[in-house]
């Protein structure tokens, strides 16, 4: 399945895969700061953990950027898997990442998420945050544009930098 | 309306306005707040006025300037008095609403965060509705308008959470224990309330983020006791305990209610566009921090042992005018922002139809020089109470005195923000002798080191004072005047005394307050400025703490009775919960301006403790 590839690409890949991970989390909290969205994709994953706020946010990015590493090797066996390693092909799979996330993941997390409130049996003491709704349009409207857009960044920037990398090596 | 303290046993007024949709007066409304943002509730349990997630943010209820600005009221359906209190040394309100049916009581807090710690709410406001007597019926009212009433919010009910309001990157979560109906972007309801019976209301608000919705029940119950013992906990420090403890502690808490928790900076007052006088034009919006308050507030903070206020506001004030350094500007936003564009909200009727409806102030690009010597001695003030400057403070403290050296013979806007041509102020000259004067003490003390501009700020300030002795006093009026060459007289004279520039028995003191007393008062009221020296045609009302100025100087002076006399006239012109605004009608002792005014509120808390220190002294 690897074949073609140098053992050192997996190194490369915690770079990449950090890149990537940077570039997406840039495109959402720009979309949350600039008043797009409320979501918080670190937020929600520190809040798993702990209901103390600061440490939800602390703890959450940490989470996150290791989520993002892990699935830049996740990424790159797909990539392996069809020996398709563009950045067009890159960008199609964080489309589908992110249809995945805004249609199946998120909904799911009021059944899941300790802290978070379900629209069937409101708010208690621990479950207290708002729940996402379809395509996670409670927290506002572009929300499903913005974390598409990241998504498709994440996964063109993991294509882009496999690609060049490739066309480095003259694969 | 008529006084039914002694009837009822609650200080408070009968409400006999009937039901109207227009807001009520200005001095009927009660301030809860949260230290981040304030709400005012009017006697008719109407919320008129609420800026989320800050004071100068936008409004989501603004009821206060215009019909259909938004609300939230609470009130009976059949008429009704209505009488009110503060629960003991708290910002809690509560309502005691009396029908020939019953008699309900309804309880407004803004829930105060204290740390990030607990998932919370951005902002939260409870009310609570509790049956005491009879069967009493309420209509309950939410009108959310964000953003001035020009954006329209999206209603939305998510099944068991509650009902949401959203636009753009806002939510406003209502939850309630009573069924509450839709109708467009607003709810209502009627309650049937029986003795024993208590409804709960919570309005949540979050911007930017994933909204946490707080449960309602025991727990709201605990977030409002939780309230109640931070507002008591923070009011025991409080180290007066003299004869006007009562009005002093209601205007300490009023004050903390308009400081911002986050920066520590301390907001004029909790509205905008609240005209000096009703019909007119001078409608300004003080949901700002200006220097001029410096001196003043600290002053308060520290008498009263409120230490780490002072020291936070302190920090606020060199850290908001780091960027403007050496040089300062005479008001700034809660995070020391000055770019406060003045806009103007045609839109919106203003209050009792006073146009125009402004956001943002222009006093803002003004040239005050006074206030270098309020901050100076905000510092001075802080250092007095065992403070200590770093050496970036002390650069900051010596580099403000340069500007002094360097500007204070051009002539200003003044204290009082007079608009057009600028003038040689007597009082602006005061203050820049008080900020030399002040680093000269502070370095004398060993508190900071003046090094080689010692000598110039020696110079200079004996300079100011000649200049203050020969062309800011008249010989033949044989009194300070309030400009250079002038002949008027101003209220700012009468702080000479407490400022240390004069002693209270100096003949030129003395004689400046007698024609203050003669030319100024009116009712036993004070205005700041003779009638048409601003320019304006519009005769304004007494300023609310230059009668307390007056207060101090009198007790300074030795004259206990008079002083006493005076204050107590001062304070009767206080709303039924203690607040005052920024000014006071000399007739009718209303309650004119933006609303409560923290200068004012300072004003009440420095003539007490001076007061206090005068009765001590006779005694």
């Amino acid at each position: 399945m690897f074949a073609g590839n140098s053992p050192e690409v997996f190194g490369y890949l915690v770079l990449w895969g950090l890149i990537a991970t940077a570039a997406m989390d840039a495109i959402l909290e720009a979309s949350q700061g600039l008043g797009y969205s409320r979501m918080s994709l670190p937020f929600l994953f520190g809040a798993f953990f702990t209901a103390d706020r600061r440490w939800a946010t602390i703890l959450g990015f940490f989470v996150y950027l290791i989520g993002g590493w892990l699935f830049a090797f996740l990424y790159f066996i797909l990539f392996a898997s069809v020996n398709i390693y563009t950045w067009w092909f890159g960008a199609l799979a964080g489309a589908v990442h992110g249809m995945f996330l805004l249609v199946a993941a998120l909904p799911l997390l009021p059944f899941i998420h300790p802290r978070m409130a379900s629209e069937y049996h409101g708010a208690t003491k621990r479950r207290q945050l708002e729940p996402p709704g379809f395509l996670a349009m409670n927290y506002g409207y572009a929300t499903p544009l913005s974390t598409l857009l990241g998504q498709i960044v994440y996964g063109g920037t993991l294509g882009t930098l496999v690609q060049l990398h490739r066309a480095a090596l003259g694969q | 309306m008529r006084d039914i303290t002694a009837e009822t046993g609650f200080p408070g007024i009968e409400q006999s306005r009937p039901p109207t949709a227009a807001a009520a007066e200005i001095g009927d409304y009660a301030m809860i707040g949260d230290c981040r943002t304030a709400a005012l509730v009017s006697r008719e349990g109407s919320i008129d006025w609420l800026c989320l997630p800050h004071f100068s943010a936008p409004s989501i209820f603004a009821r206060l300037l215009d019909p259909g600005a938004g609300h939230f009221s609470i009130r009976p359906r059949e008429p009704f008095r209505a009488t009110r209190r503060y629960l003991g040394d708290t910002a809690v309100l509560e309502t005691r609403f009396e029908t020939t049916n019953g008699v309900v009581l309804v309880r407004d807090a803004l829930v105060v965060l204290d740390g990030l710690s607990p998932m919370r709410p951005m902002r939260e406001l409870i009310r609570t509705v509790e049956g005491c007597i009879g069967n009493v019926e309420l209509m309950v009212e939410i009108v959310p308008k964000p953003n001035y009433g020009r954006t329209l919010a999206r209603l939305r009910r998510h099944k068991d959470i509650g009902w949401a309001f959203s636009w753009r990157d806002e939510i406003l979560m209502l939850r309630s224990e009573h069924l509450l109906r839709s109708n467009a972007a607003s709810l209502g309801g009627t309650i049937h309330c029986v003795p024993g019976s208590l409804y709960r209301f919570s309005l949540s608000h979050t911007k930017g983020e994933i909204a946490v919705i707080p449960p309602l029940g025991a727990d709201a119950q605990a977030r409002l006791d939780e309230t109640l013992a931070w507002w008591k906990r923070w009011s025991s420090h409080c180290r007066y305990d003299g004869a006007y403890r009562d009005v002093v502690i209601r205007s300490a808490i009023t004050l903390k209610q308009l400081t911002y928790a986050i920066s520590g900076a301390l907001v004029a007052a909790a509205t905008t566009s609240i005209p000096e006088a009703v019909g007119h034009d001078n409608t300004w919006d003080y949901r700002y921090c200006w220097l001029r308050d410096a001196g003043l507030t600290a002053h308060a903070f520290v008498d009263l042992g409120f230490i780490g206020d002072a020291a936070a506001y302190l920090g606020w004030l060199l850290h908001a005018t780091h960027l403007t350094w050496p040089r300062l500007r005479v008001m700034y936003d809660i995070y020391g922002r000055q770019s406060l564009r003045e806009e103007r909200l045609a839109h919106l009727a203003g209050y009792r139809d006073s146009r125009p409806v402004r956001i943002g102030n222009k006093a803002s690009i003004q040239l005050q020089l006074d206030i270098y010597g309020h901050v100076i001695l905000a510092a001075e003030r802080f250092a007095a109470a065992g403070g200590r400057f770093g050496l970036a403070e002390a650069r900051m403290l010596y580099g403000l005195g340069k500007t002094v050296c360097d500007d204070w013979r051009q002539a200003d806007n003044g204290i009082w923000e007079i608009r057009g041509s600028r003038r040689q102020y007597t009082f602006s000259k005061l203050m820049c002798w008080v900020a030399l004067d002040r680093l000269l003490k502070l370095h004398e003390q060993g508190r900071i080191s003046a090094g080689s501009l010692e000598a110039r700020f020696r110079a200079e300030r004996g300079e100011i004072a000649n200049v203050i002795e020969t062309r800011g006093f008249n010989p033949e009026l044989q009194t300070y005047t309030s400009e250079l060459d002038g002949s008027q007289l101003d209220a700012t004279l009468l702080l000479m005394s407490s400022l240390g520039y004069r002693r209270p028995d100096d003949a030129r003191f003395v004689r400046t307050v007698d024609l203050i007393m003669e030319r100024l008062s009116r009712n036993g009221l004070i205005y700041r400025y003779e009638p048409g020296y601003d320019g304006r045609r519009t005769i304004e009302a007494s300023f609310g703490i230059c009668t307390f100025w007056a207060v101090e100087v009198f007790a300074a002076q030795g004259k206990i009775a008079a002083a006493e006399k005076l204050f107590a006239h001062a304070l009767s012109c206080a709303n039924d919960v203690g607040l005052l605004g920024e000014e006071i009608g000399v007739d009718d002792r209303s309650v004119t301006g933006n609303f409560p005014q923290a200068f004012t509120h300072v004003g009440v808390i420095n003539a007490a403790l001076a007061l206090d220190r005068a009765k001590q002294m006779e005694s």
